[in-house]
């Protein structure tokens, strides 16, 4: 390392050997994979960032907007179809723009970005787009780079948060050069590993672009003959980006130690790749293809890693894509080497690889004899407790949920719900929750049933956010083609499941402003519901009586439970049950499943530091046992 | 040397706060560190763990079975599921108090608590438990449980990080206010 006083960091001046120095004042940080993303996009000069929020992609927006030094428009929008509009508007004005989502999110954005890569942008459209193998948080377990290839649009794969930092950079002005969206995406262990790295000071940032509308219809509109024309123009470019790809420098071929003689290869991506790297040793002769762009596909790269190997290893997540894409260069250079992978149950065809998985199949690839240790340590455990996730202790949805059963005992009837908390309400014992498929589905499916099963009273549950983002349309659906069903708005004045975010009800926006809310009734009263009741779901027995009343009403009809989220709120209240009132009859545990609820000899126990004094297990007591919550506290 | 280490409990429990205040230890002295961690559904009171690796060596942030050096487990069921990733003669330090899931409470399945201490007893070589209520009524706190379990995992030996290196990390990272607290929560296994 040298020391140039003068020199000023985002600098660069030659060098006598005909490289360039770059002067720069890097630091240390420990960084969450979206906030490494998030900081690169912002050293990379972004101008505008919107989005929704979706595990594991949340944290990159968040990180923009709690860094933004002022001059980055920073905003949640009302769902993902909304955001890559917006983005795809400043892109078109020559700015650098970043959209952020789940890949479910990724299928409601599908329609504007389908179009969009035939019509590409002036500036820089970056599509960050978070994968969710296993799935652990998600419906799917789709792959975008896949929708990479359905939808033309080159995907860069970063293999650690380190290279995501590197990549986001490079992204960017891959976008601005080929005025085309590229789609960045990350998986969970990229997107929420954490490691200690170097980043760039604010000195270093790129300056944000000059950008501003030039008017251009040819270029904008989208019509038939644009379409065929940019189409021809896209498919070449995405040849010629095979060659572009292949001195990519993240896309790397590793040699073995004696490469000449190397008869086995493995190829991989992302943190499989790193999975990779930790079960070889100098010992293994085999060659590695770290993949960073599965599309277009490297195919120089791939055709010198396959040279002379008989056999390769594809250690992939969610889809065999680059498995594929080396069975194609087989067949179209004739080379004899056999490609192993999901296609041949080397590799599980779905789910989350690990490191032990991926190190049996790299034991039984190149023979090796599994380590003992691990054999060892894989002594049977006793039967543990299965804990699957729960509506926390005072959760208001629980509330809402238990009222509309108590309400519709023993009427035959169907509860369709959505994505958000409160599909966690199909667990026992509150088991309501009878279907669930995507954003605002709920509310149409329950539409769909009534239709086909008029004996059927038909619940569709939706949540404040989810409302906003996916379910106004399905309402309008209801009341415009004579639906009968009651639509219970679950209103907790926040995005709960993935960390509380802002949403046009709770008149806050991410720039900070304190804006007007969006008030839920006067839309559904403006779609023209008459009966739009709103009630405080923490009063059990008006609560029931709500439901009663309303869903008997013939036509769309809609409740209003409103109560905020006990995580933002965090009431002070708590509840204690009088011991020597206590019958230990359970009816508390055994109705509610709340986690503060807990059974101590033989009688019901309030766990203080989990309870909030909801006081919904009082109002349920048959003799009056628990006392002292207030959920007002 | 390289150091596996894994934290593991129930959402909620603080699990996320202590791996950062390991990392955080770990950087002041230039040690390279990376992680993975449970974030989304499972923080509403599901199973949580965080991989935590020290040194240059590792690759991923996930361990692989029966590699990690250490586990600190805020719960002992949950300790017991990640036992498979302990190393031969690795280290545990763990909260003997259950928390116990509503699946067990409305009677779908059981906690099987002796069982389970058993098992830990029989099968860890280097294994701190730790009375989380005693704890909490001896400091005064129930909120400190997870600095207990850094400065026992510190006194294990298998953390790569001593006592002090914990207190400065809580220092640069918690308010003033709760420093003496954490101080007496950090001792507190050295009595």
């Amino acid at each position: 390392m040298y020391f140039i006083p003068c020199a000023k960091p985002g600098t660069s001046f030659p060098l006598r050997t005909g490289h360039t120095c770059e002067v720069r004042f890097m630091h240390r940080e420990f960084l969450m994979g979206n906030e490494a993303i998030a900081l690169g996009a912002i050293a990379a000069g972004i101008d505008l960032i919107a989005g929704y929020p979706g595990t594991p992609s949340t944290e990159v927006l968040e990180t923009v907007a709690s860094h933004n030094p002022g001059d980055i428009h920073v905003e949640w929008s009302i769902n993902e179809k909304a955001g890559m509009e917006v983005a795809a508007g400043a892109a078109y004005c020559g700015a650098r723009a970043m959209v952020t989502m789940k890949q479910v999110g990724l299928n409601v954005a599908a329609d504007p970005l389908m179009s969009l890569e035939y019509v590409g942008v002036e500036g820089a459209l970056v599509i960050m787009v978070a994968d969710d193998p296993g799935p652990i948080s998600s419906q799917t377990e789709q792959d975008t780079r896949t929708f990479g290839m359905f939808s033309k649009v080159p995907v860069f794969d970063p293999s650690s948060v380190e290279e995501a930092y590197a990549m986001i950079q490079e992204a960017f002005a891959f976008s601005h050069r080929y005025h085309t969206p590229v789609f960045f995406r990350a998986t969970t262990r990229i997107d929420h590993g954490y490691q200690s790295i170097d980043i760039k000071d604010t000195a270093e940032y790129t300056p944000h672009a000059k950008a501003s509308w030039q008017r251009d219809p040819a270029r904008w509109v989208i019509f038939p003959r644009l379409s065929v024309k940019n189409h021809a123009l896209i498919e070449k470019r995405n040849r010629d980006l095979t060659e572009v790809f292949s001195s990519y420098p993240r896309n790397a071929i590793v040699p073995s130690a004696g490469d000449e003689n190397c008869r086995r290869g493995i190829a991989s991506h992302g943190m499989n790749y790193q999975y990779v790297l930790d079960n070889l040793s100098s010992a293994d002769d085999v060659r590695l293809l770290k993949v960073t762009t599965p599309f277009p596909f490297p195919e120089e790269l791939g055709l010198q890693f396959l040279k002379g190997l008989d056999e390769v290893l594809c250690v992939e997540e969610l889809d065999p894509v680059i498995e594929r894409a080396l069975i194609s260069l087989c067949g179209k250079y004739h080379l004899p080497v056999r490609i192993r992978g999901k296609m041949t149950d080397d590799i599980a065809s779905s789910g989350e690889n690990t490191p032990a998985s991926v190190g049996a199949a790299i034991d039984r690839f190149l023979g090796r004899t599994p380590n003992a240790e691990a054999a060892e340590a894989a002594a049977p455990l006793p039967a543990l407790p299965v804990r699957p996730p729960v509506l926390c202790a005072g959760c208001p949805h629980r509330a809402s949920f238990y009222a509309v059963k108590e309400a519709m005992k023993g009427r035959k009837s169907i509860f369709c719900g959505d994505i958000g908390c409160y599909t966690l309400a199909n667990a026992m014992p509150l088991d309501m929750c009878d279907t669930c498929l995507c954003m605002g589905a709920g509310i149409t499916i329950a539409q769909g049933v009534g239709h086909t099963d008029p004996d059927t009273k038909c619940f569709g549950f939706v949540g404040d956010s989810t409302f906003f983002a996916s379910g106004i349309t399905g309402t309008i659906n209801a009341y415009y083609n004579q639906a009968d069903m009651t639509l219970v708005v679950l209103d907790n004045a926040t995005t709960a499941m993935t960390g509380h975010q802002p949403h046009p009800g709770t008149g806050r926006t991410m720039m900070g402003q304190i804006v007007d809310k969006v008030s839920i009734e006067n839309i559904l009263r403006g779609i023209g519901l008459t009966t739009v009741e709103t009630a405080d779901p923490l009063d059990h027995a008006a609560s029931v009586e709500t439901v009663r009343r309303v869903a008997e009403e013939p036509g769309v009809k809609a409740i209003i439970f409103r109560s905020p989220c006990v995580t933002l709120t965090r009431p002070k209240g708590c509840s204690h049950v009088k011991a020597e009132q206590c019958t230990g009859c359970q009816r508390c545990i055994r109705e509610l499943g709340c986690p503060a609820l807990i059974l101590r000899e033989g009688k019901a126990f309030i766990d203080a530091s989990q309870c909030t004094g909801c006081t919904l297990c009082e109002q349920i007591c048959p003799v009056n046992a628990i006392e002292g919550g207030d959920h007002n506290a | 040397m390289p150091k596996n280490i894994i934290l593991c409990g129930v959402g909620g429990q603080g699990t996320i706060l202590a791996s950062k205040l390991i990392a955080a230890a770990a950087m002041a002295k230039d040690i390279k560190i990376q992680s993975a961690e449970t974030i989304g559904m499972a923080q509403r009171g599901g199973s949580v763990f965080s991989h935590l690796r020290m040194g240059s060596g590792p690759h991923a942030p996930l361990i692989g079975r029966g590699k990690a050096d250490l586990i600190i487990g805020f719960e002992p069921a949950e300790t017991v599921r990640q036992l498979p990733f302990l190393k031969p003669d690795g280290a545990v330090v763990v909260s003997s108090r259950p928390v116990m899931p509503v699946s067990a409470l409305i009677g779908d399945t059981g906690y099987p608590l002796e069982e389970i201490l058993d098992y830990l007893r029989h099968h860890v070589q280097h294994l701190t438990m730790v009375d989380a209520e005693q704890a909490a009524s001896d400091l005064g706190s129930a909120k400190v449980l997870n600095v207990v379990l850094l400065g026992a995992a510190a006194r294990s030996g298998e953390l790569g990080l001593g006592v002090d290196d914990l207190r400065q990390a809580v220092h640069q990272k918690m308010p003033e206010k709760v420093h003496a607290l954490n101080d007496r929560a950090l001792n507190y296994t050295s009595r």
